[in-house]
């Protein structure tokens, strides 16, 4: 390595990514033998969903807001993208309880809970916008009626439910941006520090492995 | 030994695992998870489709209720309507919501301005061609003092409760001294009725319109939307918003944030809006930081759910 190569940010910035995210942690093909529950399926059931929300969504956008109103494909790609947000919500929310219950910021890991918890707040004015940005009574009903809630706030002042453009541009363009930032940010997080260990059993915590914080991660293959 | 420091150590403990290790295919998992959902989705569309109810229209309102179309407008030109009397952002009628000595409503300002008299009503009289006699009586309304006008409008209100509509989508009031109002509200009828009025609510300075504030304020003013609501189980007695029309599931996430209008003193205050607004930032914040939040932080370790989720894993090690 040259020195220049050594001081460049360029080389500061790789050497720190891949310092702390190597590429057998970013892609592991090996998981901890706790790992071992349906509790941890939500996850990838909730990006998943997120994959679909953005690629029917993406359609959407290219056709325009209007076109699913008067086309039976429009009215087909707008219903996958009902459906996969209203999956979206359910299984975030099956997430977020499963890791609560597992107290999955322990051992040095709130900021992969924080940001799991923020992803579902940065979510719901997401998913309002795109329910008043419809074009429809729906988004009449809602609009007329959350608009309240946003001016008692003093939100109404710069973010007005009423003003279609304005919505449309936070739903396709702001909000979700901002939800695959913070995503992109908790997986990265989640690949870095790992799965959260199981708690230890006060009573038999003899005959259970030592976690230390000191030792290097020894990875001993164990049958699945 | 302090609690901090069995909580530094705590963490330190769970920092890093150094038991066994499975084989695990990360790809594989997420492509068949996305499959999975993909599927799932195109089924839940091929069996329940996504509801569209058609937007009401001021012109559809004017022709299905004209009499509580003229009821709003002559509220709105009198100044006695929800969005006259709203306060910020739409106008100074009064200063908003507020909590303890926190005026957020007020102290943001008027940013989207709605004068609903000029805007709704005598702007878009104004805008009607060909009809002097309907000219003059705005003139004469404008002319008036507003002593006048609130005399005028005052007994037209009173007896539009007694209105009829006739089959030609005209209204028949009784009799009494309304000065120029039966004229310009005749007018303004038949304007929305053949639908000059939505687009007059929607000009602006420039061609393209995307801002629907006017209408929609001016519709919400009035029983068409509340009434299709109310069909639809939409009201905030129904839970509100987080309903969906039909039998569709909507925005059921928000169901915490709907529950507070249904209980004293959220229902009854005239302030529900920023104290609930107030609550659920309270309560989102501590989602967010519930690692730090002692006691809530720990139920995980009273309520031992986790023995349930990671028992494969204590049954291997501790038999």
């Amino acid at each position: 390595m040259s020195v220049a190569e050594d001081r460049s940010w360029t080389g500061r910035l790789r050497r720190r990514a891949v310092g702390a995210l190597p590429p057998e942690k970013l892609l592991p093909d090996k998981q901890p033998s706790y790992v071992s529950s349906w509790i941890y399926v939500f996850g990838v059931l909730s990006l998943s969903c997120l994959a679909v929300i953005i690629g029917s969504g993406t359609i959407l956008a290219l056709k325009g807001p209007g076109w699913w109103h008067f086309t039976g494909v429009g009215h087909f790609f707008n219903s996958i993208h009902l459906w996969s947000v209203e999956l979206f919500f359910f299984f975030m929310v099956v997430h977020l309880w499963g890791k609560y219950w597992m107290a999955a910021w322990r051992g040095g890991r709130a900021r992969v809970w924080i940001t799991g918890a923020v992803t579902f707040l940065v979510a719901i004015p997401c998913a309002l916008t795109g329910y008043v940005s419809q074009q429809n009574f729906d988004a009449q009903w809602i609009s007329t009626q959350a608009k309240d809630a946003m001016n008692s706030a003093g939100i109404g002042a710069f973010f007005n439910l009423l003003n279609f453009g304005q919505m449309y541009s936070y739903h396709v363009l702001l909000l979700p941006s901002a939800v695959v930032a913070i995503v992109v940010a908790h997986i990265l997080l989640v690949r870095k520090h790992g799965v959260v260990p199981p708690f230890e059993l006060q009573a038999t915590a003899a005959k259970a492995p030592e976690p230390t914080a000191t030792a290097e991660s020894v990875e001993q293959e164990t049958p699945a | 030994m302090t609690r901090r420091e069995r909580r530094a150590l705590d963490t330190e403990a769970y920092r890093e695992w150094n038991g066994g290790y499975r084989s695990y295919d990360l790809v594989k998992e997420a492509s068949i998870a996305l499959g999975l959902i993909l599927a799932l989705c195109v089924v839940l569309t091929i069996l329940f489709s996504s509801p569209d109810e058609k937007p009401s229209t001021v012109q559809s309102w004017a022709r299905s209720d004209p009499v509580d179309f003229v009821t709003t407008a002559t509220t709105e030109l009198d100044g006695s309507s929800g969005t006259a009397g709203y306060g910020p952002p739409y106008n100074h009628a009064s200063g908003g919501q507020h909590v303890w000595f926190i005026h957020l409503q007020k102290w943001l300002g008027v940013s989207h301005p709605v004068d609903t008299a000029k805007d709704f009503v005598l702007a878009p009289l104004r805008s009607i061609a060909g009809q002097p006699a309907l000219q003059a009586a705005v003139t004469a309304y404008e002319s008036a003092s507003a002593k006048q006008q609130t005399a005028w409008t005052g007994a037209y209100e009173k007896n539009l409760t007694k209105a009829t509509a006739g089959a030609n989508g005209s209204i028949s009031v009784p009799d009494g001294g309304y000065g120029p109002l039966p004229t310009m509200m005749s007018g303004l009828l038949r304007f929305a009725q053949g639908g000059g009025l939505d687009g007059v609510l929607l000009t602006s300075p420039q061609f393209y319109q995307t801002d629907y504030t006017k209408p929609l304020l001016f519709m919400a003013d009035g029983s068409v939307l509340s009434d299709r609501a109310h069909a639809e189980h939409l009201l905030g007695r129904q839970w509100g918003i987080m309903n969906e029309t039909g039998s569709y599931p909507g925005q059921v996430w928000l169901w915490l944030y709907t529950f507070w209008y249904q209980i004293k003193p959220f229902s009854t205050s005239a302030n529900a809006d920023i104290l609930v607004m107030g609550l659920m930032g309270v309560l989102s914040l501590a989602l967010v930081l519930i690692p730090f939040i002692p006691g809530i932080r720990d139920v995980p370790r009273w309520i031992p759910l986790y023995r349930l989720i990671w028992r494969d894993h204590y049954r291997s090690v501790y038999g």
